[in-house]
């Protein structure tokens, strides 16, 4: 039984299959719309997240499958204090795959100890959520044509920002990967991804406090939320925020194939008027995130391609 | 250096981080036994500067391999009849279950009750061990 918990559960080239497969939906979505015909997906949602459990229920709808589950805590029966485990032992003979969110960390990982089918994290607190890091795979690939040989900013808030930790364990997979993170200094990346991650596998990097002047170098900005209750003091936010908000006056230093990335929502770290920039590719990267849920299911669900291929 | 009697049979827990001996201690429920124990606390020591030392006086089971965990300088003299008959070096296990708990108030069994405390050495230079829940990690001597 595969699950996916952490976006390391997948090796290289079964993430290479999944990827591929989804640029092959992504080029024709109807063609598929009877591959899981018959099976239906549990979205398990402790905790509200309209984007991501849309984002599931469209991609088993698209593939003719159906979708059951609940969408918070409260309407659930861990409100009755049902654990994890036995919740899914019970699910998992109503469904044939499941996609849960847990506000606490490592639940989809109990659930997959006890399930008979399989477990997609849809994310765990400030854990992981792997599917965030193949729709941002996906993004790369196909917008740029490879994974290899890429500068990459990552800025905002590297400390708590999952979605940043999830990418660069999984691009530091891959050859000729720089990074440069952009932060205050209050917000650096951890030092554990630094020690276990980055140095363990020689991955050059650097650190940097403004956007200015790293932008010239970048093939792609992963731009995130820098959230005033992480600061100590607001006269620091006040004095930081700017730093870290993304607008046409900066993205004149871009290169003009450098593409800016955002798991949204976006709040104001991207001034609305870059939105219209062609190389900000968040509400393409949302799309693809349909699309690579849809080559996820298929693959775990070991769906048959549509005749013809 | 200090000098506590020497024990005929038992042993002595050396080399402990200045500080920990409690938790050794604590961990080892050590107040049950009924033979005498001593803890010596911020010992003078040329490699350590300063370290702890726990002697028991009497026969003790343990599997002394998971106080690596814990702490993993430390050594194990094995007392008998009043020489020293083994010296050990302790081997940091791969997983250990419900020896250290996970302290993150966000992981899974921090509302689970029922849930083992699993963790996996993750970094064997630094003695890193990760809860396989959530991944924080418990690292010693802090």
């Amino acid at each position: 039984m595969k699950h996916l918990i952490s976006p390391q559960d997948l090796s290289v080239a079964e993430l290479e299959a999944v990827l591929t497969l989804a640029e092959e939906i992504a080029a024709a979505p109807d063609r598929f719309s009877d591959c899981c015909r018959g099976k239906k997906i549990a979205t398990l949602f402790y905790e509200p997240s309209t984007r991501t459990r849309l984002s599931f229920e469209a991609a088993m709808l698209n593939l003719g499958g159906s979708v059951l589950g609940f969408s918070s805590a409260d309407s659930s029966s861990a409100a009755k204090g049902e654990s994890v485990a036995d919740t899914i032992r019970v699910v998992s003979s109503y469904a044939d795959i499941c996609a849960m969110r847990h506000p606490k960390e490592g639940a989809p990982y109990v659930a997959s100890l006890h399930s008979s089918i399989p477990i997609i994290n849809a994310g765990d607190g400030g854990h992981n959520h792997p599917t965030q890091t193949l729709t941002d795979l996906l993004t790369i690939k196909s917008l740029k044509g490879r994974l290899s040989h890429l500068t990459i900013g990552c800025c905002g808030d590297l400390k708590f920002g999952r979605t940043v930790h999830s990418l660069i364990n999984a691009m530091s997979r891959y050859e000729g990967i720089r990074f440069v993170f952009i932060s205050p200094e209050e917000l650096r990346i951890p030092t554990y991804l630094r020690e276990e991650t980055l140095d363990a596998n020689q991955i050059e990097y650097k650190e940097v406090r403004t956007l200015e002047e790293v932008m010239p170098s970048l093939d792609i900005l992963y731009m995130t939320r820098v959230q005033k209750e992480r600061f100590f003091n607001e006269e620091d936010y006040i004095r930081l925020k700017d730093s870290f908000i993304l607008n046409n006056e900066k993205m004149k230093y871009a290169k003009p194939d450098m593409l800016v990335l955002h798991p949204l929502p976006r709040v104001n770290e991207i001034a609305t008027e870059v939105d219209e920039d062609p190389r900000a590719v968040y509400f393409k990267q949302a799309q693809l995130g349909v699309y690579v849920r849809m080559a996820l299911i298929m693959t775990l669900l070991g769906a048959e391609r549509p005749n013809g291929n | 250096m200090l000098n506590i009697g020497g024990l005929n049979e038992g042993i002595v827990m050396d080399h402990i981080h200045a500080g920990g001996a409690m938790e050794i201690y604590n961990y080892l429920q050590l107040e049950k036994l009924d033979c005498s124990v001593a803890i010596i606390k911020n010992a003078r020591s040329n490699k350590m500067g300063r370290k702890d030392i726990i002697k028991i006086d009497g026969p003790i089971d343990l599997d002394f391999d998971m106080l690596a965990v814990l702490d993993p300088n430390i050594t194990i003299d094995v007392i008998k009849d009043g020489v020293i008959m083994e010296k050990r070096k302790l081997n940091m296990p791969e997983h250990v279950t419900n020896i250290i708990r996970c302290k993150n108030p966000r992981c899974i069994t921090s509302i689970e009750q029922e849930l083992p405390h699993r963790f996996k050495l993750t970094n064997r230079l630094k003695g890193v061990y990760r809860c396989e829940y959530c991944e924080q990690s418990f690292r010693q001597n802090k």
